[in-house]
């Protein structure tokens, strides 16, 4: 006569094996999505200003003002994490609609030289940072966060703020798409300047602007290095 | 005490002579290309070209030699006091706004400054990390709900606003240099604060000259942000996102 007690037992034994494989499997695929899922803004973020400062305070090139050193170094680690084409499409505005592809790609590369000049500049003075961020004010589904850090050095602390977009799709991650410097947001600053500029000459008379005022900046670089 | 009512009549006189000055010279800027905030737009570009072009010509070179000649330390001793008197100002500012701990942070920097060090030139309250708030009246106004009314660009002391113009009255009586009764003494200092906030900005408007495309546009544009953002204390409450998503694809 068999045990009934003996069929229980492996039955329970086997459910008891399922179970933990069937568990682990689930924990293995659940911790997949995890591994890969979004770096919350906020750690995103201290991520990348401690990464900056860091650079700031180590690289050689960068404490010298190397502006070509310093360019590099953004497009590595900092542009990957900018939606660039936002920031450009809303500092153009509604004009933005009306241009060609190719037209598009000059204001972006142009606008994007302007603004990592100057940072470059102001970079290149910056010593002994430090800074904190705020606690993250946000919903659980919020597509769009503002995260809040300042930065203390010499004198006065330094607001710096940020607005970042999930990048649509799991895994994709935060982009910057505004950055606020002392309670004044970079895109919005811009934006009566291109109209300004586009309502007297047009998309190319902007692109020519843009253009000129690159070209002036690097050549007023270059020449303290020489003399 | 007739010193100070002497001036602030003055001042008043001054203010409301600039404003009518102001009405007169312009109509309203209007045109697909004007600013809801700058209804004074001709005028205001008048007066910033003027100021423009007195700071090429003077003050920045004067400001340019005083940060060439000054060694570093003397400068930042100069800044402190000058920064200590505007804590006295901005303690009384800050209460006025009912903010508690920035009045009692600035109250503290200014007895710890003036008490413990050569009259804030140390400047030991920031080695004490208490943290410097500093408020203006046209902040108090703005904290109690008077909307700034347009943008105004003023002779000599650059972008406001009419109420912050309003407050600048104000801000003459708090200002510990206005009660110098030695009048040599008291211009002297007067210009002294002048020519060292210059010499503080000097990389700054470099920077300007650099990034803006139209630099009074600019100036205007950050001005009126970074004042919301000041008098709010960096979460000014309607910061919703101003700027439009645009994306369509390209034309083809």
């Amino acid at each position: 006569m068999m045990c009934p007690f003996k069929e229980i037992d492996m039955k329970r034994r086997f459910f008891a094996q399922w179970l933990s494989a069937t568990t682990f499997g689930a924990l293995f695929f659940a911790a997949m999505p995890v591994l890969a899922a979004d770096e919350a803004p906020d750690a995103l973020m201290d991520r990348l200003t401690k990464e900056a400062l860091d650079t700031i305070a180590s690289d050689k090139g960068v404490q010298a003002g190397d502006v070509g050193r310093i360019i590099t170094l953004m497009d590595e680690k900092i542009m990957p994490y900018v939606n660039f084409q936002r920031m450009t499409s809303s500092a153009v505005g509604p004009a933005w609609r009306q241009a060609t592809p190719a037209q598009r790609k000059l204001l972006e590369s142009e606008f994007k030289t302007l603004l990592v000049r100057t940072y470059a500049g102001s970079m290149s003075q910056a010593k002994n940072l430090s800074f904190n961020i705020k606690p993250l004010r946000a919903a659980v589904g919020d597509k769009e966060v503002i995260v809040r850090t300042v930065i203390t050095g010499r004198g006065d602390p330094v607001q710096l703020d940020y607005r970042l977009e999930k990048t649509p799709g799991v895994g994709a991650g935060w982009k910057i798409y505004n950055l606020n410097v002392l309670g004044v947001w970079l895109v919005d600053t811009y934006r009566s300047q291109f109209a300004q500029e586009i309502n007297a000459r047009g998309l190319d008379g902007l692109i020519a602007t843009l253009t000129e005022r690159n070209k002036a900046n690097a050549a007023a670089a270059a020449k303290p290095a020489k003399g | 005490m007739k010193d100070v009512m002497t001036t602030v009549v003055k001042s008043a006189l001054l203010r409301a002579g600039l404003m009518g000055l102001a009405l007169l010279m312009t109509g309203c800027a209007s045109g697909p290309a004007a600013n809801r905030h700058d209804p004074l737009e001709p005028f205001n570009r008048g007066v910033f070209q003027f100021n423009d072009g007195l700071d090429r010509a003077v003050i920045k070179p004067v400001a340019t030699a005083y940060r060439d000649v000054l060694p570093s330390p003397i400068r930042t001793g100069v800044g402190n006091f000058f920064n200590n008197l505007q804590d006295a100002w901005s303690f009384v500012n800050n209460a006025l706004q009912l903010k508690a701990e920035y009045a009692g942070n600035s109250l503290v920097r200014f007895g710890v400054n003036s008490v413990f060090d050569l009259a804030g030139v140390l400047d030991i309250a920031t080695e004490m990390q208490i943290e410097r708030h500093t408020k203006d009246f046209g902040h108090t106004l703005g904290y109690w709900g008077i909307s700034p009314g347009p943008y105004l660009v003023l002779p000599l002391l650059g972008p406001s606003t009419l109420r912050d113009t309003a407050g600048l009255v104000v801000d003459q009586q708090g200002n510990l240099l206005s009660g110098v009764a030695h009048i040599p003494t008291r211009n002297s200092a007067t210009a002294l604060k002048l020519v060292d906030r210059r010499a503080q900005l000097l990389q700054a408007s470099a920077m300007l000259d650099q990034v803006a495309l139209d630099p009074y546009t600019f100036t205007r544009d950050a001005f009126l942000q970074r004042r919301q953002s000041s008098i709010y204390d960096g979460n000014p409450p309607d910061e919703a996102d101003e700027v439009p998503v645009i994306t369509d694809n390209p034309a083809p």
